[in-house]
């Protein structure tokens, strides 16, 4: 079903956008720019004229636009994945999407309504990443790769298993932690980079300092664990290209992460930049849990491959 | 059998989807009346405070601000420089004077008259103001684009409010003293202003001039603050006597 794990693709890649989008309100400060959900200045949200998508209301409206398509996107890949998909767990791994993605939604709205309580927006940037965690979860087992490599899959390797498994664990603590950074302020309680307070430990603490610094050790510490994954899978599993490269490609990305950190610091938060280091954290957490699911394949069901192949016959004809 | 289940899911659904209606966010709860009483004193015995605001050092150079993400505003603005240092020839403007401590217990007629928070040119008129516990501000858009009002107390409610049509107009009180009340639109970000509210009539804001005048105060020992957006604040204790003007001035040091 190549329609399925593409339309389950483009589902990630909107979210991708939408996360982009969450970004720049939160870092040009437009959060409160249209003041009533789900209406926008009384408008029916997709009647709000383009005309007046101005200032801050440009990205806080075309943050609620984008996620609405997202949403709609989202209904109907769980109705694709009731109709089509044989594998009962499955639809409902769509049936959490769909419930997170309008948690998430009435999250956002509560945060417009409530005047951007701290703990509602740090659990709206959470729960965001859940939502992206299981698009992209979709498309992995939509995809050709999920159903061909399941017999290459099987090791006994306890250690891969542990470094994949605790990676997309340890990212999203350190996400948590950057959100309650940004959501509280504490941005650039740290102003220098990549010393701290002139110096390699804080000199004086407070709960902004804390978290930030607490940000930068979970920063080394994730780009400690990647290379040691990395290190590891070279070693020991040379020959698992469906391993190593998203390895590489999360070795990469952590490498331009840190780099993005230290540029918004050093650019006192600029928005671009500021959303950019959002959007790569998301895409660093998403590439750890590609390969956490890799590495455990061998744990999911096992697909019945006639029944699979009765699906896609009755789909083609 | 599969199909029924997912009809029992778009039903569900749908009825979240009614269920989940939303507010505006608004309250429109009139703050309760401040209580109207006689002046505790003898309006014949009262003084006046008179005053300037210097500043020491250079005057920072106003800022210019960008307005080109609402292009209504880019055209029709006739100021693009930030109102936080005004004045000149040493003098400071936009700093809010009030009695701060030597009138507790005393209870003060509710002042009357509307107090306007104009939204023009993209721009707060006043920047800075001040207004009694319960007196009504006016806040008017007379831009032909969209603001959000949004004051960020931390003693009263916070509000954020909509003004998507040229003339629109509402009207706030506040229930409680706090100085000051930031306001902003969060469309527009180079938008704020402050308001002083304060549970007597004894305020003042400072013009270009750096000039302020209190007047007909109970005579008295008194601490007056000034408070500038950007420079902090400062108190001086002063003695009102009976029909005699206090002199004061405050000096703010810029680095």
């Amino acid at each position: 079903m190549t329609w399925l794990h593409n339309y389950s693709r483009l589902l990630a890649v909107a979210t991708v956008l939408l996360i982009a989008a969450g970004g720049m309100v939160t870092s040009t400060g437009a959060g409160l720019s249209v003041p009533d959900w789900p209406s926008s200045y009384g408008y029916f949200m997709f009647a709000f004229p383009l005309s007046s998508m101005v200032g801050g209301i440009f990205y806080e409206h075309g943050h609620r636009l984008i996620a609405s398509t997202v949403g709609i996107l989202t209904i109907g890949l769980v109705i694709c994945l009731w109709l089509y998909d044989p594998r009962r767990w499955m639809r409902w791994v769509g049936v959490a999407a769909l419930v997170t993605v309008i948690l998430q939604g009435i999250m956002g709205g509560i945060t417009v309504l409530y005047f951007l309580p701290t703990p509602v927006s740090i659990s709206h940037a959470g729960i965001a990443q859940i939502f992206f965690c299981l698009t992209v979860s979709l498309a992995l087992f939509t995809s050709p790769g999920w159903h061909k490599t399941y017999e290459a899959t099987k090791h006994n390797d306890h250690i891969i298993s542990t470094l994949a498994t605790g990676l997309p664990i340890l990212i999203y603590v350190q996400i948590l932690i950057g959100a309650t950074m940004r959501h509280t302020g504490a941005g650039l309680a740290i102003p220098d980079f990549p010393l701290v307070l002139g110096g390699l430990v804080p000199h004086t603490w407070n709960f902004s300092i804390a978290i930030h610094f607490l940000h930068r050790l979970g920063g080394i510490i994730t780009t400690l664990a990647i290379f040691a994954t990395l290190g590891h899978l070279l070693t020991h599993h040379r020959t698992r290209r469906d391993l190593i490269r998203p390895t590489w490609f999360l070795a990469l990305l952590v490498v331009i992460q840190v780099g993005l950190g230290g540029w918004t610091v050093l650019s006192q938060r600029a928005p671009l930049i500021n959303t950019a280091h959002v959007v790569t954290g998301a895409i660093v957490l998403a590439s750890a849990l590609v390969l956490g699911l890799r590495v455990n394949r061998h744990r999911f069901p096992i697909e019945n491959p006639l029944r699979l192949s009765t699906t896609a016959t009755r789909e083609t004809s | 059998m599969q199909k029924r289940t997912l009809w029992k899911l778009i039903s569900v659904l749908t009825m979240m989807a009614a269920a989940c209606g939303g507010g505006d966010g608004s309250s429109e709860d009139p703050a309760p009346p401040t209580e109207a009483a006689a002046p505790a004193f003898d309006p014949a015995t009262a003084g006046n405070i008179s005053g300037m605001v210097m500043i020491d050092g250079e005057m920072p150079a106003a800022e210019e601000l960008t307005m080109n993400s609402d292009p209504v505003c880019a055209m029709s603005a006739t100021n693009t420089m930030s109102n936080t240092f005004v004045g000149g020839n040493g003098h400071l403007g936009n700093v809010f004077i009030y009695v701060k401590e030597g009138l507790e217990g005393q209870s003060f007629p509710a002042a009357t008259e509307t107090v306007t928070l104009n939204q023009e040119g993209c721009r707060y008129t006043p920047h800075v103001f001040g207004v009694q516990v319960g007196q009504t501000v006016q806040i008017v858009n007379s831009d032909p684009t969209l603001h959000n009002i949004h004051a960020t107390p931390t003693e009263n409610d916070e509000f954020n409010m909509g003004q998507p049509i040229q003339n629109m107009t509402f009207e706030r009180t506040f229930d409680s003293p706090e100085v000051m009340v930031p306001f902003k639109c969060d469309v527009h970000g180079w938008m704020n202003a402050y308001v002083g509210v304060v549970a007597h009539p004894y305020f003042a804001t400072t013009g270009q001039d750096g000039m302020f005048d209190i007047s007909s105060l109970p005579p008295g020992d008194y601490v007056i603050e000034a408070w500038h957006e950007a420079l902090g604040t400062q108190t001086q204790n002063i003695t009102v006597t009976t029909g005699g003007t206090a002199e004061v001035s405050f000096t703010f040091t810029v680095s």
